[in-house]
């Protein structure tokens, strides 16, 4: 089980990249993402969906997620998020 | 009613005598007469040269209500649209219409103006920046009427918009009202749409930072079409006006997609000896340009004219004689406005010369090619360059319809994805190039033909260009991106899309 203790990022913001940054959050808080892009209007629900995705692939219940997106495709937000999530974590991923 | 564009357009709509839907690029059959402006007449040895821009407006005697209008050859280096219009609001005018022939990004200056009904309606080919937005949030009394330069000279030659008083920025001028834009440090080159406003304006205001002893020549506005001249100390800035020879991109994407869009001509069937040519001014079409150079000196071709919007490359073609000639409206950088100035072969041309679509003969009926950029377009090949991907104005018509329609080829180029955003949608926001007048859709993915053209899509079967249906370029756009979700407009009308013929091609909705 992953358990996220502190804050970190990952990705840049060069067109077509998001970049990720995750904290901690309180027991029971649960997943907040917070998103700025863009293309919000057409794909602020399929980012976020995107996130979610490896979020809950991590297992992970409560967390802040700020994504600051410029133009992503899915593999590359997951790709970031996975990477956040890793440096955030204690011990092994 | 729905229009021939399958778009839904209200029966009636502020600004419009009668709403007349789009019916296919030809179909309109214009009558009546052209107008023209009130007569007038000047005794010998009378004196134009006003003291001020304050009393060149009085002169006019402009009122409440009335129409004035400007040319954007100046760009984002001008000083007269905004000078002009802060010294009409201090003196309370009100109401009045707006019809430049573009509007800038300098020209954000005058929304204060736009806030306190100095100017309540906008008649033009587009804006950008903060003007587009507050254009598209509909602060106006009535919508605004986004027409092509062709559709305004058009519109200006028959009375649909009818001008009280031309503001016109005079690059060199003389003291009876004789105008050039070669000379002067403000020069921009041609005058091309301020010719049509200077030759149909009830009053002609000149306003010159270059005033010369009589008389000036060349001509490129005469003396009989000036009522006032001021002078004063800059009328634009020439860093802004026109930009230093565009280096060719780099950009491997932008580079892949001229590739292609050469192939599509060389193969064409039109690129034969004295074919003539229009380029836009984006990355891949000036990387086009290029290519096509290259290809016209194999094959030992030339072309007999190249028509713009000039640029850099064109001026180059023209000295190496690959062009015969240039058919010049408007200047975008140094090399072209030298050219204008020096060689005999590059011939400055009026708006409704290039493009309007009711007189004896626009040279556009002439063009062979021309390459197109786009913001959008869609599965039925229409293109958009007026609103973006949120449906905010951000762009303008230009002569985009202008030159597909008359061009017997008509290429877009424009990279499949922009960001994660789809180039190739169901519908385009906005339509402001009917796709039965686009051939080819060139993307570094592939290129797709219009249907309508199949001698088209039998002659690029030799092109070595990966050939694709329209629908195959969404396919592989959305599998990247995803299908994007629409955007909500609400039902209140922002804006008019006329088509070059005077229809309603389209209309622009306040997004929610």
């Amino acid at each position: 089980m992953v358990q996220i203790v502190r804050s970190a990022i990952a990705g840049t913001l060069e067109s077509n990249d998001i970049m990720i940054s995750i904290a901690p959050a309180q027991p029971g808080a649960g997943i907040h993402i917070e998103l700025n892009s863009p293309v919000k209007n057409q794909y602020g629900r399929q980012i976020e969906a995107a996130i979610r995705a490896v979020v809950e692939r991590y297992g992970l219940q409560d967390i802040l997620i700020q994504a600051n997106d410029r133009g992503a495709l899915d593999c590359t937000i997951e790709a970031r998020v996975e990477t956040a999530i890793v440096r955030a974590a204690k011990g092994e991923a | 009613m729905r229009n021939a564009a399958g778009r839904e357009i209200p029966e009636v709509l502020a600004g419009l005598k009668k709403v007349v839907p789009y019916q296919g690029p030809f179909a309109i059959r214009p009558e009546g007469r052209l107008t023209g402006p009130k007569i007038r007449m000047e005794k010998p040895r009378s004196e134009k040269l006003l003291k001020s821009i304050d009393q060149a407006i009085d002169a006019t005697g402009l009122a409440d209500g009335m129409t004035i209008s400007f040319h954007h050859h100046f760009r984002n280096g001008d000083f007269v649209l905004n000078s002009v219009i802060a010294a009409i609001a201090r003196k309370g005018i009100k109401d009045l219409t707006l019809a430049p022939s573009s509007l800038t990004d300098v020209n954000e200056a005058i929304i204060p103006f736009i806030e306190q009904g100095v100017i309540t309606a906008i008649e033009t080919s587009g804006a950008r920046g903060k003007l587009g937005r507050l254009l598209t949030a509909g602060t106006l009394k009535r919508p605004v009427m986004i027409r092509s330069h062709g559709g305004r000279a058009r519109a200006i030659e028959c009375g649909d918009l009818q001008i009280d008083v031309a503001f016109i920025g005079a690059p060199a001028c003389d003291l009876c009202g004789n105008i050039n834009g070669i000379e002067g440090k403000s020069a921009c080159g041609s005058m091309g749409y301020a010719m049509v406003d200077a030759a149909y304006a009830d009053k002609v205001v000149a306003i010159t930072d270059h005033l010369v002893p009589y008389p000036l020549v060349p001509i490129s506005i005469p003396q009989t079409q000036v009522d006032y001249i001021v002078e004063v100390e800059a009328i634009g800035n020439p860093k802004g006006i026109a930009s230093g020879a565009l280096r060719i991109s780099k950009d491997p994407r932008e580079l892949l997609i001229a590739e292609y869009a050469a192939k599509v001509i060389e193969y064409s069937g039109y690129f034969k000896q004295d074919f003539s040519l229009q380029l836009g001014s984006g990355g891949a079409s000036l990387a086009a340009a290029k290519f096509i150079k290259e290809k016209m000196i194999d094959q030992g071709i030339t072309a007999s004219f190249g028509l713009g919007g000039v640029t850099a490359p064109f001026v180059e073609m023209l000295e190496e004689g690959l062009l015969q000639a240039i058919y010049d409206v408007q200047d975008f950088d140094i090399p072209a406005l030298q050219s204008l100035k020096n060689n005999p072969k590059h011939q400055e041309m009026s708006a409704s010369f290039y493009a309007n679509p009711h007189n004896g003969g626009p040279i556009v009926n002439q063009l062979d090619v021309v390459i197109l950029s786009a913001t959008e377009m869609d599965i039925d090949f229409n293109v958009n360059v007026i609103t973006d991907s949120n449906g905010v104005i951000m762009g303008a018509s230009g002569g985009h319809c202008d030159t597909a329609a008359g061009a017997a080829l008509s290429i877009v180029v424009a990279p499949l994805l922009r960001g994660r955003l789809p180039m190739i949608l169901d519908r385009v926001n906005t339509i402001v190039t009917p796709g039965e007048t686009v051939d080819v859709i060139v993307t570094e993915r592939g290129v797709a033909v219009n249907p309508l053209r199949q001698d088209l899509r039998d002659n690029l079967k030799e092109a070595h260009v990966p050939l694709v249906e329209i629908q195959d370029l969404q396919r592989m756009a959305y599998e990247l991106a995803g299908r994007p979700d629409p955007i909500q407009l609400s039902d209140e009308v922002v804006g008019i899309v006329e088509y070059r013929d005077g229809t309603v091609l389209d209309v622009i909705r306040k997004p929610q």
